[in-house]
């Protein structure tokens, strides 16, 4: 028997209005595996993420996770829209790390991780804080837990909200820029953090980055978007390497160009 | 002699006692405006289709005279089998009437959460519940609480209109008490005195409320 694809997009497409953001996605994302969305602004790769984490909607296909779909649910041999109980049943099995952190800012980084794990696991406080300081823990943060959001480095804050969603124990962790928001030299302590869960847990990553050495190094698949289409993927020493599509050199010529 | 010290001695007990109902109904009828604006403001936002409705029915509220929905509660509403003594519709009416107005403030409260917020909240799977309880709320509220305190003072002031319908507050009382004396002069001004002294007072813990809110924001 194959393995289920942890992720699958099913041409799967997004329009606002007369513009067409995403057109007939189709990719599958393997248990474990580590992928790294590229391309220019505006080709639909953050908006890969965020319909993947419900927060948009999608106009055509499916979107399946673990072979359940997670934007329909099967009634009577049919796939329909997928009510709020069932999205949240699948969308348990994702977390998300903003560009923008969006830590709560009127609560500790400790309050920010126990959070969730209380309200929604229905995990004991206790409990919920023995593991979120050993997450802090692992994030280099166990000194600052009772630090407020507004105390905190850029960089911390975005490591507080990689523990906070790791504290939910997701199996799919999405990474939309996560170091773009970033001065340049906190880039590294984030960087190494993701680095470090992605050898400590068995998780599923998907992140949309611009940090073309570390999607190099990290992933094991680059997908470059070019206008609501996955215009080429491969492995990163490929896809870095030697580019078989026009589009894919002119991006990454630009990008390496810039800096 | 316009001013006569001795009998505004002596009916200050009686217009104190008065007072008290006056500040009863206040305090009932901002705890009433305050929840019920909450509720609406909520439910705009978490059943979208109710949006139209509630639009309509605060436009409604804020359009008329509170004084007419007094009557309305107090008169009107016994023909369809509701009947209320006249300090329960009162606070009532009133409450409903400031409820529309505090919705319309918890609304911009809501609005200024910057959107990340509520993505952040879905992707850790809360419910829309928790979200509100927990994430929204307290955010919302230190920003307004200027806003919703102009409107418990602005309320406290339209107590008065409960005579209209012979509650025994303040002003009512003031009122027979002139109508018996045929002295106004007195219980009129002492009336309003103490009305300037407690929109000061409360003009003045909102300022300490509203410091207290900020300083624990800016931690």
């Amino acid at each position: 028997m194959t393995e289920q694809p942890m992720v699958r997009f099913d041409n799967v497409s997004k329009r606002y209005g007369a513009l067409t953001v995403l057109n007939g996605l189709n990719l599958e994302i393997a248990r474990g595996e580590k992928v790294s969305v590229i391309g220019p602004s505006g080709s639909g790769k953050t908006t890969v993420l965020r319909m993947l984490m419900t927060l948009e909607t999608i106009n055509d296909g499916v979107i399946w996770v673990e072979g359940e779909p997670l934007t329909h649910m099967q009634q009577g041999g049919t796939l329909v829209p997928a009510n709020l109980a069932h999205i949240r049943r699948i969308r348990a099995k994702i977390g998300m790390v903003f560009q923008s952190f969006n830590l709560f800012p009127h609560m500790t980084a400790m309050a920010n991780c126990i959070e969730a794990p209380i309200t929604v696991l229905g995990m004991k406080r206790a409990d919920a804080e023995a593991r979120a300081a050993e997450l802090l823990d692992m994030v280099g943060l166990s000194q600052k837990k009772d630090h407020y959001p507004s105390q905190l480095s850029g960089g911390q804050q975005q490591r507080v909200a990689i523990a906070r969603a790791l504290a939910m124990r997701p199996k799919i962790m999405l990474f939309d820029e996560v170091t773009s928001a970033l001065d340049p030299e906190l880039v590294g302590e984030v960087l190494q953090v993701i680095r470090q869960i992605g050898r400590e847990h068995d998780l599923t990553m998907l992140m949309v980055t611009h940090q073309m050495g570390f999607a190099k190094e990290f992933s094991d698949r680059v997908c470059f978007f070019y206008q609501g289409k996955i215009c080429e993927q491969g492995p990163p020493g490929e896809l870095f390497g030697a580019p078989k599509n026009e589009r894919t050199r002119q991006f990454l010529h630009a990008v390496l160009e810039a800096g | 002699m316009i001013w006569d010290w001795s009998f505004a001695l002596e009916i200050l007990p009686v217009l104190a006692r008065a007072a008290v109902i006056s500040i009863e109904a206040t305090l009932l009828g901002f705890a009433i405006a305050a929840s019920l604006g909450l509720v609406l403001a909520v439910i705009r936002i978490a059943v979208p289709w109710t949006g139209w409705t509630i639009s309509v029915l605060v436009e409604l509220i804020r359009s008329t005279p509170l004084l007419i929905q007094i009557f309305f509660l107090y008169f009107v509403f016994p023909k369809f089998g509701l009947v209320l003594d006249a300090f329960t519709a009162g606070v009532m009416a009133i409450g409903i009437h400031y409820a529309a107005y505090c919705s319309e403030v918890y609304r911009a409260g809501f609005d200024n959460i910057h959107r990340g917020q509520w993505e952040a909240s879905i992707a850790l799977n809360l419910s829309s519940w928790t979200t509100f309880r927990d994430i929204i709320i307290p955010q919302a509220i230190p920003p307004i609480v200027p806003a919703l305190g102009n409107y418990l003072v602005a309320l406290f002031k339209e107590t008065p209109l409960l005579s209209a319908i012979a509650v025994l507050e303040l002003m009512q009382t003031a009122k027979i008490i002139g109508s018996e004396t045929f002295r106004y002069t007195e219980p009129i001004t002492l009336v309003g005195l103490f009305f300037l002294a407690m929109s000061l007072v409360s003009a003045a813990l909102i300022r300490a409320l509203e410091r207290l809110l900020n300083r624990r924001n800016t931690r």
